[in-house]
């Protein structure tokens, strides 16, 4: 079963991959805040956070003050 | 459509196709007598009419608005539309192909209407055509607003949907011209995966470049499905197919493996184009739109990441399930079997955790049939991974492999999940893709669940039923210890089996042909609305980001 020397690796290195992403999405921060997280997806208005650079009227909240309010 | 692109953009899709069309005459040149010859016209008649489109439309004016304001939306709707019309024609040919194993007689006697060239093109027409592109469209949809960012780029949307295409449509000529390499869900020659994996990288590029645009910091878990699915997907495809072409001018290749080698191959990718592509992309889907759907957030969206990472690392070891009782050693056939009865707890961790969402939204449930093919589909992803587990079990498997009981099983994933998610998040996704009041007609999607649902079901039934009588067959001795029935009793036995599957295929693809009726309908005819907030002030409004305290 010569076949094994080459899916058994590639499998374990695709478990490698997996488990990297799973420590990079532990360690920055991904999991600290899983109901905000659930919840935000619900209230999109169907259009794009406007890049920080554009006119944006001053009043309206950025995103670090949402950052700021989850901790 | 045309004129959302620039004009350096324009061009860029001009020389893409013209590139195509270029290629798909040397194809034909320097293939001809060859069937790499008749796939070149196929590739050129594609490009041309790509390239037709863009040309027509090439002097329109350049777009004005600020491209950061709104979401980049027409991929997206080509794709709803694309997929709806591959649902239609590979569906079709599924009855088709389930009548003539009924009456034989409807195989009319031509060589490119053979079960085994006509068989493939309803399988890679429902599972590529159809949800291919429906996880495509979707995708694009849920990265963008997820991460609360435009994708990064307006044309390798475009090459990653029309190049996927191009891929289903040379796969579909080429089955019917006899164009195969006999590797099931992978029947495409060497020449259509190499184009494969270019689109596939483009995809992976693509979603990369999104994530890392996002103006949201969490990357919500819909896109964990999905990334997997096209990274995994990639790597199968790839192993896979690796080939030496005979010629550089001929459709035919030979497997680098051979033997029980190559079949662990196949089935390696096989079960895993299953996991990867069938489950783990529209599980992505399932995860936005139904907590959309019924307006309230995924039951534990702990759970949700937990059979994530349950999924990715379980699914990749249980191909080998597939050669129970082969020249395949007994220690690779036992790790695939366990794994497959460990993934029923990440399967069902996924089926519970949205079955808990709509628990307190069961009215909600009731009242709209949207909503209600997300439901169903959630209780067939759970019926079907208990199938599958059981099915993998060895002494389970000696009685349904090779049976008609498989194919109600995959039928069971297919039609009853994965059509019926993808139809839920169609008929979610259009009037907002098209800014439209509403779908044109509610009574028709109704219509279309209750045939979708009484399709599967029946198609289902009779095939559960059919499949372990064949089993039972197959194994009876008489007294004297030879097989009781002949292969052909067996054969006479399914006929009204088969008669029921086709009844249920038929009523499936009338829903189908509904929806795709309805989505058009709602395009043409419903009135316009124009969305609450598509400015940039608005798009950054106090509702669009809530105190997530």
């Amino acid at each position: 079963m010569t076949i094994l020397t080459l899916l058994i690796p590639i499998t374990l290195c695709m478990g490698a991959v997996g488990l990297g992403a799973f420590f990079w999405s532990l360690r920055s921060g991904q999991y600290e805040d899983l109901s905000g997280d659930a919840e935000r997806i619900l209230f999109d208005d169907d259009a794009p956070l406007a890049p920080p650079s554009s006119k944006r009227p001053p009043d309206t909240p950025s995103l670090s003050t949402t950052k700021e309010t989850r901790k | 459509m045309i004129s959302q692109l620039t004009v350096s953009e324009r061009g860029m899709a001009l020389t893409l196709s013209g590139l195509g069309v270029l290629v798909g005459l040397l194809m034909a040149a320097f293939g001809d007598g060859d069937l790499m010859g008749a796939q070149g016209w196929v590739v050129m008649a594609f490009c041309l009419v790509i390239f037709g489109i863009v040309l027509r439309k090439i002097y329109d004016p350049e777009p004005t608005e600020d491209r950061s304001t709104s979401y980049y939306d027409d991929p997206t709707r080509v794709g709803i539309l694309l997929a709806l019309f591959w649902a239609v024609v590979g569906m079709g040919v599924g009855v088709w192909v389930a009548a003539m194993l009924a009456w034989p007689e409807l195989r009319f006697d031509a060589a490119w209407s053979s079960f085994g060239r006509v068989r493939p093109v309803h399988t890679s027409g429902v599972i590529f055509g159809f949800g291919g592109n429906a996880l495509l469209a979707t995708s694009f949809h849920i990265m963008q607003r997820t991460t609360r960012a435009r994708m990064p780029s307006q044309v390798a949307p475009w090459f990653v949907l029309i190049g996927f295409n191009l891929f289903c449509v040379v796969a579909a000529s080429g089955y019917l011209m006899g164009v195969t390499q006999s590797r099931e869900y992978a029947e495409p020659e060497w020449y259509a995966d190499i184009w494969l994996v270019v689109v596939w990288v483009t995809y992976f590029l693509l979603y990369i470049r999104t994530l890392a645009r996002r103006k949201e910091p969490h990357i919500y878990v819909a896109n964990w499905y999905f990334l997997a699915f096209i990274l995994v997907v990639a790597i199968l495809h790839i192993v896979n197919n690796l080939a030496v072409p005979i010629s550089l001018t001929a459709a035919r290749s030979y497997s680098a493996f051979s033997g029980v080698q190559d079949a662990m191959t196949q089935w390696w990718y096989g079960h895993n184009a299953v996991a990867f592509f069938l489950t783990s992309g529209f599980l992505g889907m399932l995860y936005y739109f139904l907590p959309k759907r019924a307006e309230r957030p995924i039951y534990s969206y702990r759970l949700s990441i937990l059979s994530f990472w349950g999924i990715t690392f379980f699914y990749i070891w249980a191909g080998s399930h597939h050669l129970h009782y082969t020249a395949l050693p007994h220690w690779v056939q036992t790790l695939g079997m366990t794994f497959s009865v460990m993934l029923l707890v990440p399967s069902w961790a996924s089926a519970g955790n949205a079955l808990l969402t709509l628990n307190g939204a069961w009215r909600k449930v009731r009242d709209d049939a949207t909503l209600r093919f997300m439901m169903v589909a959630v209780v067939f992803y759970g019926l079907s991974t208990f199938e599958g587990s059981f099915m993998a079990i060895r002494p389970v498997n000696g009685l349904s492999h090779y049976t008609d009981w498989t194919v109600g099983h995959v039928h069971a994933g297919a039609m009853g999940w994965v059509a019926m998610i993808s139809f839920g998040a169609i008929y979610a996704l259009s009037p907002l893709l098209w800014r439209r009041e509403n779908i044109y007609s509610w009574k028709a999607v109704e219509w279309h669940f209750w045939l979708a649902l009484g399709g599967t079901v029946v198609y289902v039934f009779a095939m559960w039923n059919g499949g372990i009588t064949q089993g039972l067959m197959w194994r009876t001795y008489s007294e004297s210890g030879t097989l009781k029935y002949s292969f052909i009793e067996s054969m006479v036995t399914m006929h009204p089996f088969y008669v029921a599957r086709t009844i249920g295929g038929l009523m499936f693809l009338t829903g189908a042909c509904i929806g795709f009726w309805n989505v058009v309908m709602t395009i043409l005819h419903m009135p316009a609305k124009k969305p609450e907030s598509d400015t940039p002030s608005q798009a950054a409004g106090a509702s669009a980001l809530p105190a997530a305290e």
